[in-house]
C-alpha cells in the first residue's frame, strides 16, 4: 500500500443529482446543528457511488462546501481510507482480497488470473476500458475464503479456473452468479450443516 | 487546587491544567514534541510519557488532565526506557542529514535524542522518502524529517485561521502538506517554521546561511507595524541574517509576521552609505563636510517660513525630537510634520491616538465593532489576537466595511457614514448590540480618521458611549489602530503642527527647503525646492532630493518606538550603519552644530533623557476636554478602507526581495483562478 494520489485528469465539476442529494440531506439531518461535518465520510461513499466509483477533486470541493469544512479537511478523510477511490475505476471493480486467511488458501491465483484477463498492473482499466483489479485488505468473509468483490457482489469459495471463468463472463458483459461457487448456502459447514436443520435458507 | 506528587515532591496546580504543566510547576523537564503551550492538544508524539502510580502502562502527561492525589514518577528506569523507545521509533525513518540541515544546532529532535535516546538503531529496512512540497516563497520542506507532530497544521488551523495544511494518507504513508501544494494564504505563515520541532519546515530565504552559535543575537522592537512586536535579530558581522520572535505575552505572545521576518533582506540592498549631492540631474558622492556646508548655505539663504521638515513612517523617537528640537531651536520655526494625509487628531488628548483597550483587552472584550479597519493587513500580530479572542469568547465583530477574508466571521454593513451615525445615535441594530455589551471595543482605522466628518463621527462615539456609561476609567472602548511604527510615538513627542496646514502648503509648492527624515510616502510634485533626504534606503524619497544623507535602519541604532496602546520600548542596535552613514540622531545634532557652533546635546543620553523629561510633562499636561462641540456640519460620505498593499508597505519592505516573491506567490494564484 502507498499514498494514493488523486487522478491527473479531473472533470471540471462535480454536483450532487437529486437522488443524492436527497440522500445527503437525509444523512446530515441525522447530525446535531453545527455538527453537520461528521457526515463527510457519507457523503463522500455517495459522491462515489454517483460518479462511477471514484471521486473526484471536485467533488471533495463540493462536499467541503456542502458541510461548510476547509477543503484540505475532506481530503485528508479520501487519503485516508482506501475504500475511497481517487481515480477512475471500471464499470466492474473487482477488489480480491488478499489478507492472510484468503493468502493461505490461494487468493495469489485469483490475483494471477486478473493479471491475465484485465490487466498486468493493479488498478489498471483494461483494454475495453470496463474492468479494473485491486488487491484488498480483508472484506470479512474469511469462511469462503478464497474471494473476491465485484461491485455490490462477493464470490466465494474460488480458485483460478472459476475466477478466469467468471472474468471472462463479464467481459462479455454478462453476469456471472454471485455467491459460493462450491454450492455452498452462505457459509454452512462444508459436509452438509449440522445445525438448524428445519430451515432451508437459514 | 488539586494536590499531586511529582517525583515525591509536593504540587498544587490548578483544575483542568496537565500532568505536563504540573512536572514543570514542580521543576521537572519533560521532553517533547507535538506538545504547544500555544496550540491545542495532540498527543501524537509520545515522548512526553510518565509513570503514573496504579497505572500498568505509561501515560502521555501532556493529554493526561492532573488529578488530586495522582503519584507521578519521571525519573524511574520505566520511564527512561519508554523514551528511549520511542526514541528510536522516531528516527527510525528520520534521515542523518544534520550535517546539511538548516535545523542542526536548534533542534529540539537532535537536543532530545542526545539527552533521552539511544545511540543504535535496530530498524534494518528502507528508510521512507517523501517528496519535498511547495507551501510558498517562505517555507522550505524536507518532509521526509517531518516527525508527524502536526503542530504545523494545528497552527494554521487555529491561530492562523486558514485551514490550508493538513495529513494525508495514513500510516508510514502519512504526509503533511497544504491543499493540493498550493502557498499557504496567511500573513502569519513563517511561524510554523519556529514551531517545527525538526527540519522538515525550515526557513527559505535564510537556506544554508548561517549556524545558530554563529549569529550574534540582539533583541530589539519590529518595526514593520505599529504593534511594536518583540524580535530576535541575528546578525553575522554587518549582515542581518533572520528576524525571529521572542515571547511577550502583552504584545505579539509567540508569533511576528511574515513581513516583520522576512523583510530583513531588504535591509542589505539599495543602502545609502554616502552622502550625495545632485550636480545636473546626477548624483554625485560626496563628504559629510561638504553636504553641510551646502545646507548651511541653504538655511541662511532662505527666509526661515519657507523650511520645513517632515518624518517618516519607520522614524524613532530620539530622532523625532531632536528633528524637532533642530527646528524650534535652530532654526526657531515649527514647519514640522509626521502626516503625510490629513487625518483628524487629537494630539491634546492621549487618549485620542492610541489603542485604549490595549491587546490584552481585546480578550476580555464581547464585541469588536471595526471602522475603516482592515486589522489582517494592517496589524496582523492584533489580528490573530481578534482571531483567538473569537475562539474563546465566542465574541461578536462587527465591520462597518466589507472587508474580506479575515480569518473569522463578521457582520458588515454598507459603509456609508450616515449608518455609523445612526449607530451612535443609537437608532440601528447594532446600537442595543454595543449597549448590551459589557466591554465592547472600536476599533478605528485610519482610513475613518481621513474621512471629512472624522471629528463629528468620533465627538458622536465619544458622547454616546459616556451616557451610556461604556466609557470608565479602567475600559476605553475607543482604539485608534495606527499603521505605522513611528506614529503614536510623533504624536507622543507633539510632532505635528497645529497651526497651519504644512501638507497643502507644501502642494501648492510654497516652501523652498523641504528636509525628509526617512519620508517616502509624501504625494507632491517637485518644483524649485530644494530637498534634503536623510534615511537609509534609496526610493522615493531619495529620488527627488537635492542632497542625499545616509542614516541607519532600525537595526543598526539603539532607540525607542512606542507601540500602538501607547507602550514605549526600546529597540537596540544589533548592527551598524553601512559605509559612511551615520545614526540619524547623530546627523541632525551635527547639522546644528555646523550652522551655531553649538551642538544640540551632548550625546545620546543627554538627548534620551530630554526625551523623557518632554514625554512626562506633556502626559500632565493632558487635556482631556477639549474635544467636546464640533460645530461642523454633516454630510453623508462612502468610508473606503485604503490600505497599503501589504508586502511593500514601507521601505524597507520595498527593497526586499522575499517581500516581492510573497506578493507574486499571491498574485499567481489570483491569476489562474484555482482558489475556489
Amino acid at each position: 500500500m502507498s499514498l494514493r494520489r488523486p487522478a491527473k485528469n479531473q472533470p471540471e465539476n462535480f454536483e450532487f443529482n437529486n437522488s443524492s442529494l436527497d440522500a445527503a440531506n437525509k444523512i446530515v439531518s441525522k447530525y446535531p446543528k453545527g455538527k453537520q461535518q461528521s457526515a463527510v465520510m457519507a457523503l463522500l461513499y455517495i459522491a462515489q457511488r454517483q460518479n462511477g466509483n471514484w471521486i473526484p477533486l471536485a467533488a471533495m470541493k463540493y462536499i467541503a462546501k456542502f458541510l461548510d469544512m476547509p477543503y484540505i479537511k475532506v481530503y485528508e478523510v479520501a487519503t485516508f481510507y482506501t475504500m475511497y477511490n481517487l481515480s477512475p475505476v471500471g464499470k466492474h471493480f473487482i477488489q480480491v482480497c488478499t489478507t492472510t486467511p484468503c493468502m493461505i488458501r490461494g487468493a495469489s491465483k485469483l490475483v494471477e488470473a486478473c493479471k491475465e484477463k484485465i490487466s498486468e498492473n493493479e488498478c489498471e482499466l483494461s483494454n475495453d476500458k470496463s474492468c479494473s483489479w485491486m488487491e484488498v485488505e480483508c472484506l470479512g468473509a474469511c469462511v469462503n475464503a478464497p474471494m473476491m468483490q465485484i461491485n455490490d457482489e462477493y464470490y466465494e469459495d474460488l480458485d483460478k479456473e472459476k475466477t478466469l471463468k467468471i472474468l471472462d463472463q463479464i467481459l462479455k458483459g454478462e453476469t456471472p452468479q454471485a455467491g459460493s461457487y462450491r454450492g455452498r448456502i452462505n457459509n454452512e459447514p462444508e459436509n452438509n450443516r449440522k445445525t438448524l436443520m428445519d430451515y432451508k435458507n437459514a | 487546587m488539586l494536590k499531586l506528587k511529582v517525583n515525591d515532591i509536593d504540587v498544587e496546580v490548578e483544575e483542568g491544567l496537565t500532568v505536563l504543566q504540573a512536572c514543570e510547576k514542580a521543576g521537572v523537564e519533560i521532553p517533547r514534541f507535538c506538545y504547544h503551550e500555544k496550540l491545542s492538544i495532540a498527543g501524537n508524539c509520545r515522548m512526553c510519557l510518565v509513570e503514573m502510580e496504579k497505572s500498568p502502562k505509561p501515560i502521555a502527561s501532556c493529554a493526561m488532565p492532573a488529578a488530586e492525589g495522582m503519584n507521578i514518577k519521571t525519573n524511574t528506569e520505566f520511564v527512561e526506557k519508554a523514551r528511549k523507545g520511542v526514541m528510536e521509533f522516531l528516527l527510525a525513518n528520520h534521515p542523518l542529514d544534520c550535517p546539511v540541515c538548516d535545523q542542526g544546532g536548534e533542534c529540539d529532535l537532535q537536543d532530545q535524542s542526545m539527552y533521552y535516546g539511544v545511540d543504535k538503531s535496530r530498524f534494518k529496512e528502507n528508510k521512507r522518502l517523501v517528496p519535498e512540497k511547495n507551501m510558498g516563497p517562505l517555507i522550505k520542506t524536507q518532509m521526509t524529517r517531518c516527525i508527524h507532530c502536526t503542530r504545523c497544521v494545528r497552527f494554521a488551523t487555529e491561530i492562523a485561521g486558514v485551514p490550508e495544511l493538513g495529513a494525508i494518507g495514513r500510516g508510514e504513508d502519512m504526509q503533511i502538506t497544504t491543499y493540493l501544494e498550493e502557498s499557504m494564504q496567511s500573513e502569519l505563515s513563517a511561524n510554523v517554521v519556529d514551531l517545527c520541532p525538526v527540519g522538515a519546515l525550515t526557513s527559505k530565504p535564510y537556506v544554508f546561511e548561517a549556524r545558530p552559535w554563529e549569529l550574534k543575537k540582539t533583541e530589539t522592537i519590529d518595526v514593520m507595524d505599529a504593534v511594536g512586536s518583540n524580535i530576535r535579530v541575528d546578525t553575522y558581522d554587518w549582515e542581518v541574517k533572520r528576524v525571529l520572535p521572542i515571547i511577550n505575552e502583552d504584545i505579539n505572545e509567540e508569533w511576528i509576521s511574515d513581513k516583520t521576518r522576512y523583510a530583513c533582506d531588504g535591509l542589505l540592498h539599495q543602502r545609502l552609505d554616502t552622502p550625495f549631492i545632485k550636480y545636473n540631474k546626477k548624483f554625485e558622492k560626496a563628504s559629510w563636510a561638504e553636504v553641510y556646508k551646502i545646507i548651511k548655505s541653504k538655511i541662511e539663504n532662505t527666509t526661515k517660513e519657507k523650511i520645513c521638515g517632515f518624518v517618516g513612517d519607520l522614524t524613532n523617537m530620539e530622532t523625532s525630537y531632536i528633528f524637532k528640537e533642530f527646528f524650534e531651536r535652530t532654526l526657531d520655526i515649527k514647519n514640522y510634520e509626521s502626516r503625510t494625509d490629513n487625518r483628524f487628531i487629537n494630539i491634546l488628548n492621549r487618549e485620542d491616538y492610541i489603542f485604549n483597550s490595549s491587546l490584552n483587552g481585546i480578550e476580555e472584550t464581547d464585541l469588536i465593532f471595526l471602522v475603516g479597519s482592515n486589522p489582517r493587513y494592517e496589524a496582523t500580530i492584533l489580528n490573530a489576537r481578534i482571531r483567538k479572542s473569537h475562539l474563546n469568547n465566542n465574541t461578536k465583530i462587527y465591520s462597518l466595511n466589507e472587508n474580506g477574508d479575515l480569518t473569522y466571521p463578521y457582520q458588515s454593513f454598507d459603509g456609508q457614514t450616515q449608518t455609523l451615525k445612526n449607530i451612535f445615535n443609537g437608532q440601528h441594530e447594532l446600537s442595543k448590540h454595543i449597549l448590551n455589551s459589557k466591554k465592547p471595543m472600536i476599533i478605528l482605522g485610519e482610513s475613518f480618521l481621513r474621512l471629512n466628518n472624522a471629528e463629528f463621527l468620533y465627538i458622536k462615539m465619544k458622547e454616546f458611549l459616556s451616557q451610556n456609561n461604556k466609557l470608565s476609567e479602567d475600559w476605553n472602548p475607543l482604539n485608534i489602530l495606527s499603521c505605522d511604527a513611528s506614529s503614536v510615538g510623533n504624536f507622543d513627542l507633539g510632532f505635528i503642527n497645529k497651526e497651519k496646514n504644512i501638507l497643502n502648503d507644501l502642494k501648492s509648492n510654497k516652501f523652498e527647503i523641504v528636509y525628509l527624515v526617512g519620508q517616502d510616502n509624501l504625494d507632491f510634485n517637485k518644483k524649485d525646492e530644494f530637498v534634503i533626504y536623510q534615511g537609509s534606503h534609496g526610493d522615493k524619497g531619495a529620488e527627488i532630493a537635492d542632497i542625499i544623507l545616509p542614516g541607519a535602519a532600525y537595526t543598526e541604532q539603539d532607540a525607542h518606538y512606542t507601540n500602538l496602546e501607547g507602550k514605549i520600548q526600546k529597540a537596540y542596535k544589533a548592527s551598524y550603519p553601512p559605509g559612511e552613514s551615520k545614526e540619524d540622531w547623530q546627523i541632525i545634532n551635527e547639522i546644528a552644530e555646523f550652522m551655531n557652533n553649538r551642538k544640540l546635546f551632548n550625546d545620546k543620553e543627554e538627548l534620551e533623557s530630554s526625551m523623557f523629561n518632554y514625554l512626562n510633562l506633556q502626559k500632565e499636561k493632558q487635556n482631556k476636554e477639549y474635544l467636546n462641540e464640533f460645530s461642523g456640519e454633516f454630510k453623508n460620505e462612502k468610508l473606503t478602507i485604503d490600505i497599503k498593499p501589504y508586502y511593500f508597505s514601507n521601505i524597507i519592505a520595498r527593497c526586499s526581495k522575499t517581500m516581492i516573491e510573497c506578493n507574486n506567490s499571491k498574485l499567481n494564484l489570483k491569476s489562474t483562478g484555482t482558489e475556489g
